[in-house]
Order: C-alpha cells, then structure tokens, then sequence
C-alpha cells in the first residue's frame, strides 16, 4: 500500500521533527492485539508491520513485534500481555478487547516499568495512554461541511452503524448536534445500515418512498455506496451523500465525479492508527513529555484527493495512510 | 489386583503433572525469565479463575451432566462483584447466594424432570449474559478492595497463585475422593441405579453437585474480577470449553464418576500455559489455536495408549 499524501489528513509535515532517535534504539516495541478477522484490521496489521519493519532496520527501536490473540477474549489478552510482560518489552502497543477487562494486566505490565499505549480500543486503567479516536467530532464534522455545501439548508437522511455500538451512539450524536447548530437542516429519516453496503441499501430503499426530497445522507462509513444504490434504483435524483473510505464507495464518487462533477467528502478512521500508536509510544521511551490523552486524526478525502486515495485502496479495502514520527509529534503537540 | 497392573495406571494418573512439568521446562527453556517468583505469578495468576472454573465443571461431569453456561456464569458473578459487592456488599452477597441457589435448583430440575443438561445449561447461558448485560450494559465496575488485594497477595517464596491452586486442589481431592460421602457422590455419576439401589437421594446427590458447581463458578468470578479489577458481560465466555477441556485433559471423563480435582487443577494450568507456551514460541496467530488444539490432541492420544496398555494386560 503506498503511503498517502499526508495533506489528506488534518495535519501536514513532512520533515522528521529532529528527535533523538539513539535513545530508543535498545528498545523493544510489542503490539498486543485481540482480532484481525475483518479488512480494517488487517489493514492495521499490514501497516504496522510495514512502518515498523522500516523503524527497526533504521535502529529507531530493536523490535517491534505484533501478536494478535487467536480468539476475540478479555481473558486471553489479558494473558497475553502478562506474557509480553515476561518477554521483556519495553513498551507494549494495545488494541484491546475490553475497555476493563485489561486494567488487571495493564497495571501488572506499567508496575513492571513498560509504557501501555492503547488506540482504537482503549483501556481505562489510569496508567495506560490513550489514542482516542472523536467519533462525536466526525459526525459533526459531516453536517458541517453539508451546511457549508448548502448554506440554504434542506432535509437530511442519517443511515446510523449497528443498534447498541458505543462507535454508532457516537457518530449519531455529533450528527445530532452539528444539525442543531445548523437549524437549516432537518433530519427527516433515520435507518440502520449496520455498516455495510447490502444493509444499508435495503434500509434506505425502505424508507426512501416516505420521505420528501433528500438534500444530503449523513453516514457511518460502509454504507454511502448502498444509498446511493437505492436512491438509483427509486428513481429519485443522487442526493449529497457523505462516504466513508471503503474503496466501492470512493470508486462510485470517481465514476460519478467524472460523469456529472458530483461533489462529497469521505472520512473515517484510517487503520494506519497503529503505527501512530507506535510513534508515540517511541516518543514516550524517548523520555518525551506524552500527555495520557491524545486524540487521533481522521482520513478525510476531499474532492481533490480522491484520484490519488482511490489509486492506493485496494479492491473491498479501506483508504489507509501511516503515521510518521512527525506526524506523532504534532498529535502529542496538539494535545499539550 | 496384581502389580503389573499398577503400571499404566499410575502412569495415567501421572499423565497430566507430566505434561505441566514438560510445558513448564519449555517455557523456561524459550523465556528463561519466566524462572522466578515474578514470572511464575504472571504466567500461572489466570490460571487459578480458570482451575476453579474447571472444578466447577468436574463437578458436573461427576453426575453424568455438561455444563455449558459456566461462562457466561463467571462473567454474571464478575459483574455483580464489580457492582454490587463494591457498592452493596449485602446485597452482592445475597445475589451471589442466589446464584448458587438456582445452580442446585437446575440440578433438581433436571433430575426431576430427567431433562438434558446440556439444553437446560445452554439456555442458562444466554440468561447468564443478558442479566450480565443488565447489570453492566457497558464494561466497567470496580473489584471490592479485599478481593484485589487478596488476588494480588505477596506471598513468601511461593507465588500465590500457585498455593491457591494447590489448596483448591487438595481440598477438593480430600472431598470428593478420600471421603466416603464423596465415593457416594461419584458413584451417582458411574452407576446411579446402584446408588438409589443403596438408599440415596439421587435428587440429593445431584442438587449437592449442582449447588457445588455453583459455589465454585462463584468463586471462579470472584478470582477472575480480583485480577480484572474491572468486569465486562463477555469477560469469561471463554471459560466454557476451557474448564472441560480442562477437566479432560487431566484425567476426567466424559461417562461419569471417573474424575481426578487435582487431574482438574493441573489440566486447568496446561491449558494457560500452553497459551504461553505458543505465544514464546512465536506462533502466528492463525496457527495458534490449532496448535493449542495439537496439544489437546498428543495428550490425550497418550492417554488412549496408556488405556489400551491397561486393557491389554
């Protein structure tokens, strides 16, 4: 996967921030993570594996090695990272199955003297880093860029992920919120579309024939492509519709981009996460002054990124980008 | 009974401590710094949740039955632990008594109304988890303070972890196979009819083994919760086919009666270890739980050749 232009994203910078990059070159890096079953996370493990390889024949660390649980549980995680314990990592990088579950482990593995820095999932024990990711502040980010689209306003229609996610209680509240700020806009129509393209697209079709025109489709990602399938198939004219990075959906912009100059935006969280993950917890046994509580970036693609985010997704891929050590350090700057 | 046919037999009682003591040198071998008071503790210390939740489990399988909700019962119990019992310990501890009283009450029902375990103990697993999603729709929760604290004990010498395992083990051993209540309990699983024959309540025998098992999986959650400090509805789903692979591997069957608490507790350690075990080795991951299941497998295979030795003689 070719690294992308890092313009895509909130924060520019392409010149390594000048780090002291000896003092970690002992070190060893351990990723503890409790699944790979999906594309995402497979995704994540291919850019890991990518940036960190590259780190430890560079000598920025001695290792930096993943291990992923044979099956989705607390318990075994939890074991695991008593086991990392054991093997003598320095720092251990962790996607966690429980926000909870772990806090037993995780203190073993900080009283032992090893950084804990957990993304995506994180844990809630004190002693641990925490890249988060503001799921409120990408749904809100979405209304926003509608209103700027159309300033007059218009109705809306929110295709929420799967009932009784953390991720989707919190993508449809920033949602909600950015349409109260906007009180142009009404959200006349709401379905689950469970993230997926099929779901989402029998969901719409549904609800489609009660609904008045629809300005704009507000999204979770991994299901613009089937809404905008549904509104082909009622015959209604394509309303904006927000995208999610999956490689069907940014290929169905190119193609309609190319044929009407139809305009969107796409964001989601990228699964190169990870390897800003690994960053900071490199800045963190650099001796470097890392607040607990980082926030990270979404990939956001706009008009004029998309040809080149499009060329570098695989076919049923995510959009993916890696995180340089610069790219951590405005990350831990930010947060300061 | 003859001498030669002690052989094989006591080479399969020894068939379990075996295998623990050829993991432990392999592990020590790939990681010699697991060879201390620290590494013993963080290898072993999830294994005593796991070793009492495999007794609870031995105990069913003592009277013929399959228990297949005994994870979603120790997550139930860590739940109320990192809720209630912190919160209001009275009322944690009456639900925890609770817990144990619907244990003995599915053992009488299932005698009574001669159902099959496995139906009745499957459907109580999805109970178990919806109350546990009830109690704790989000993971969370605190362990009460003694119980972390007891968790995470500092023994002299030898680390916690492995005193408890030993004196689950032989408390439970001294019970149920030096006793003479205990021979009767077991001999409910093997031959029930000969049993009733004998004059004892079936219903009791099974209502006392159900209400055991229950004891145990909350005993199990309580361990598991003080190492956690934290609980989550899904914690110990694993649990489940851990705890009677557990039991098999060390020694117990499947036909009833036929069960060793200290085959049990070691064959609760194998499996732990052997997750570490893979995990030094640097096994994918893709490969892990079919190599785990690769251990399963060479040892029980042992076992059949040992048997097949004892048969022959």
């Amino acid at each position: 996967m070719k690294k992308l232009v890092i313009a895509a994203i909130a924060l520019g910078g392409t010149v390594a921030a000048g780090a002291a990059v000896a003092d970690t070159s002992a070190k060893k890096i351990a990723l503890s993570n409790n699944y790979a079953g999906n594309s995402w996370r497979q995704a994540m493990l291919e850019s890991w594996q990518k940036v960190t390889s590259k780190a430890v024949s560079d000598g920025v660390v001695a290792a930096a090695d993943a291990f992923t649980t044979a099956e989705n549980q607390a318990t075994e995680q939890a074991a695991q990272i008593q086991n990392l314990i054991l093997q003598g990592y320095d720092a251990i990088v962790l996607n966690a199955a429980s926000p909870t579950a772990l806090n037993g482990a995780v203190k073993e593995a900080c009283d032992a003297g090893i950084t804990v820095v957990s993304f995506d999932g994180v844990v809630k024990e004190p002693c641990a880093w925490r890249i988060a990711v503001d799921f409120k502040q990408m749904g809100k980010d979405e209304v926003t860029y509608v209103a700027q689209k159309m300033p007059n306003g218009g109705n809306l229609l929110e295709i929420r992920g799967l009932a009784g996610v953390f991720v989707d209680d919190e993508i449809s509240a920033g949602i909600h919120e950015g349409v109260a700020e906007n009180a142009q806009f009404k959200i006349v129509g709401s379905v689950h579309g469970d993230w997926a393209q099929d779901v989402a697209q029998k969901a719409v079709a549904g609800i489609l024939p009660s609904l008045p025109e629809i300005a704009a489709v507000v999204t979770q990602g991994g299901d613009g492509y089937g809404a905008a399938q549904a509104f082909k198939a009622a015959g209604r004219p394509t309303p904006l519709i927000i995208m999610g990075n999956r490689q069907d959906e940014l290929a169905w912009w190119q193609e309609q981009k190319d044929a009407n100059g139809y305009e969107t935006m796409s964001v989601s969280i990228a699964p190169g996460v990870s390897t800003l993950a690994f960053w900071v917890a490199q800045a963190i046994l650099d001796g470097k002054e890392v607040p607990k509580d980082l926030v990270v970036p979404f990939l956001r693609i706009d008009q004029d990124t998309l040809a080149e985010s499009l060329k570098t997704t695989p076919v049923g891929g995510v959009a993916n980008v890696e995180y340089s050590q610069a790219d951590a350090q405005k990350v831990i700057e930010g947060a300061q | 009974m003859t001498a030669g046919l002690l052989t094989p037999r006591v080479l399969r009682s020894l068939l379990p401590a075996l295998s623990l003591a050829v993991l432990l040198v392999a592990i020590f071998y790939l990681q010699p710094r697991a060879m201390s008071y620290f590494g013993i503790n963080l290898l072993l210390n999830l294994a005593v949740p796991i070793a009492l939740a495999t007794l609870a489990q031995m105990f069913i399988l003592t009277v013929n039955d399959l228990d297949l909700s005994i994870g979603s019962f120790v997550s139930f119990v860590a739940c109320i632990a990192a809720t209630w019992l912190s919160e209001m310990p009275l009322l944690g501890i009456l639900a925890l008594l609770g817990c144990i009283l619907v244990y003995a009450l599915l053992g009488a029902l299932i005698y009574l109304r001669d159902l099959p375990s496995i139906v009745v103990t499957l459907g109580m697993s999805f109970v178990w988890l919806g109350l546990s999603v009830l109690l704790l729709p989000t993971p969370g929760g605190t362990a009460p303070g003694w119980l972390q604290a007891l968790m995470k004990l500092k023994t002299p010498l030898v680390p916690f972890c492995v005193i408890a395992a030993i004196v689950i083990g032989l408390v439970v051993h001294l019970g149920l196979m030096r006793s003479a209540h205990g021979a009767v309990l077991r001999g409910a699983g093997g031959n029930p009819k000969a049993v009733a024959r004998a004059g004892w309540s079936l219903l009791r025998i099974k209502v006392t083994m159900f209400a055991l098992a229950g004891c145990f999986g909350v005993l199990a959650g309580l361990a598991l919760v003080g190492l956690t400090t934290s609980a989550d509805a899904n914690i110990a789903l694993r649990y489940t086919l851990l705890s009677i692979a557990g039991v098999i591997l060390g020694g117990g069957e499947f036909v009833g009666g036929r069960v060793s608490p200290i085959g049990a507790v070691i064959g609760a350690m194998t499996l732990t270890l052997a997750g570490s075990f893979l995990s030094f080795l640097r096994l994918s991951p893709d490969w892990q739980i079919g190599a785990q299941g690769a251990i399963l497998i060479l040892v029980l295979a042992l076992r059949m050749l040992i048997n097949r030795a004892e048969a022959r003689r």
